[in-house]
């Protein structure tokens, strides 16, 4: 099977390649994470006890909340962040915190990406070219 | 290709780093928000709300506003009024509660670095309650969700969502990045929804913003309610908003007949022809509230998320009424500073703490180590008033049920909802 590319809106942060972890959910840094353990904590979201360390998460939109901004820094810096943030459409929060923390996140897809990619599949991300390559 | 973003000469200075590096770094994080989003251009802001807990800071945050307070006074000093969000700890009370020294000592640093910047410690996420409320058309940069849905439809003020690190930015340049709701051509009704019933409790309000931000979720969507809602109150549509903003990330709703951007359907709407108007009734509601049959034993009653008014405070020192609260319950009520010197004068601090609750001053619980709070004084079941606080707490390893404030208080006297 050959690499599938996903056009999106240029974003932020640098190129990075990873693991995907997909979900047809939200994210929230404050009502998602338990940021210590490195893990999804909220029991009813669709990634709940899975961790997110180092992977490329794969999501539909942000969440309430406006903590993100300022925790993505502080995961960066723990080295308990994700590798990247895609996203089917985002807040102004995310992209705040992402700018802030320079962690690579991109949004505005054509299709619904969260149906294209399946989680445990190699991603790369490039900002700068808007777009998505899946492995 | 990218848009040209037009800047003034004193923003070309302020990115040249010709005011210093704390308006440099901010101005960059501006930039880089805006043209992520499409804008050409900065508008001004009046005044900026700065959301700074310190769990959400962690020490690389506090770092950095460390970093920031070391410049020189003149390059360090925000350019416009800048107040804060809740704290993570209330200095009074923290030991009662096994609030760890560690995490004093980041509130202390936090603050010192914060009042060198030259922001106003409210510590408040109701600002627009009891600081200073915007006027219809001012542009600010507030920092909590509840108080940018308040702001945006309720006074008619352009806010979006400005996080921490942005509001920062906002304070220290005197402006943001002109994109989202501070455009006139985004603030249209997005959704329509037809309400049969006038939401009762503050609770109830809050559940109507839980159903219809579950139903809207996306901050690019803009609601409009239509309904017999006659003499709504203040604290009403704080809780609406706040659980509105808290379910589905959306930063203004419109009400007809209430709201100043929708006098009627048409003006709110832009004249959009809408096929479908989802109608929200009292089932709806009722499946946000907690449905066990049997009583479940209470470790903790919050109210709090928005922080309480005045008149909120003083109707839960009407219903406890003298009576003490059980002693295996914990009774939590959080609000800004200025309100709890006002219940201090009107002496309803004192009936409060009679019962054995708590009146907080200047945080709020999900901002305050919740999940530390609840493994160091072993809560696990929590009730609530606020829809927005259900949302947001059971992350944290709590099992929240929302209830009236008449409920949660007598689950707080019998330790039973």
């Amino acid at each position: 099977m050959g690499d599938k590319v996903f056009k999106c809106s240029p974003g932020i942060g640098a190129r990075v390649t990873g693991t995907a972890l997909v979900a047809s959910d939200n994210f929230s840094a404050r009502y998602d994470l338990d940021r210590i353990r490195g893990v999804f904590s909220r029991p009813a979201h669709a990634l709940f006890g899975e961790s997110y360390v180092g992977k490329i998460l794969v999501l539909n939109t942000a969440k309430g909340g406006v903590a993100s901004s300022w925790m993505l820094l502080d995961m960066v810096a723990r080295e308990m962040a994700p590798a990247a943030l895609v996203l089917n459409s985002t807040n102004p929060i995310l992209v705040q915190g992402a700018a802030f923390a320079n962690l690579t996140l991109v949004h505005g897809f054509e299709v619904d990406i969260t149906k294209q990619i399946q989680s445990g599949g190699c991603v790369t991300v490039d900002p700068v070219e808007g777009i998505v390559i899946w492995e | 290709m990218a848009l040209e973003f037009k800047l003034t000469k004193y923003e070309t200075e302020m990115l040249e780093g010709k005011h210093g590096y704390p308006r440099q770094w901010a101005i960059q994080q501006l930039l880089q928000v805006g043209r992520f989003f499409g804008a050409t251009d900065f508008v001004p802001v009046s005044q900026a709300h700065i959301m700074c807990d310190t769990e959400s800071l962690g020490p690389a945050g506090i770092e950095h506003l460390e970093h920031l307070a070391s410049h020189d006074k003149s390059e360090r000093t925000v350019s416009i009024p800048a107040v804060t969000d809740p704290r993570g700890m209330d200095f009074g009370v923290y030991k009662r509660f096994k609030q760890s020294e560690e995490f004093a000592m980041r509130e202390r640093r936090a603050t010192k670095a914060l009042e060198a910047l030259g922001i106003l410690m409210t510590d408040t996420c109701i600002n627009y309650q009891t600081v200073s409320p915007p006027v219809f058309g001012e542009h600010v940069a507030f920092g909590d969700t509840g108080s940018v849905i308040y702001a945006n439809s309720v006074f008619g003020a352009r806010s979006n969502f400005e996080g921490g690190p942005a509001g920062l930015s906002a304070a220290l340049t005197g402006r943001v990045p002109r994109y989202g709701y501070h455009l006139e051509s985004e603030r249209s009704a997005t959704h329509w929804f037809e309400v049969q019933l006038r939401p009762k409790t503050l609770s109830d309000w809050g559940a109507l913003g839980a159903v219809i931000g579950k139903k809207t979720g996306n901050y690019w969507c803009t609601p409009l309610l239509e309904g017999d809602f006659g003499g709504v109150t203040s604290d009403e549509l704080k809780h609406f908003g706040a659980a509105l903003a808290s379910f589905g990330s959306v930063p203004l709703y419109h009400m007809v007949g209430v709201t100043p951007e929708a006098l009627d359907h048409g003006q709110s709407t832009g004249h959009l022809i809408f096929e479908d108007s989802p109608k929200i009734g009292p089932a709806d509601l009722r499946e946000i509230y907690f449905g066990s049959k049997s009583s479940v034993n209470v470790d903790v009653v919050v109210f709090a998320a928005p922080q309480l008014s005045l008149f909120e405070i003083q109707d839960v020192a009407r219903i406890l009424n003298g009576r003490k609260i059980d002693e295996k319950t914990d009774l939590l009520i959080a609000t800004s500073p200025e309100i709890k010197a006002a219940c201090d004068r009107f002496e309803i601090t004192a009936q409060i703490e009679q019962s054995g609750a708590v009146l907080l001053s200047g945080v709020c619980f999900y901002q305050m180590y919740a999940r530390e709070l609840a493994e160091a004084n072993n809560w696990k079941t929590l009730a609530t008033n606020s829809a927005k606080l259900m949302n947001i707490i059971s992350g944290y390893g709590y099992e929240p049920m929302l209830a009236t404030t008449e409920q949660c208080v007598e689950a707080a006297i019998s330790g039973k909802l």
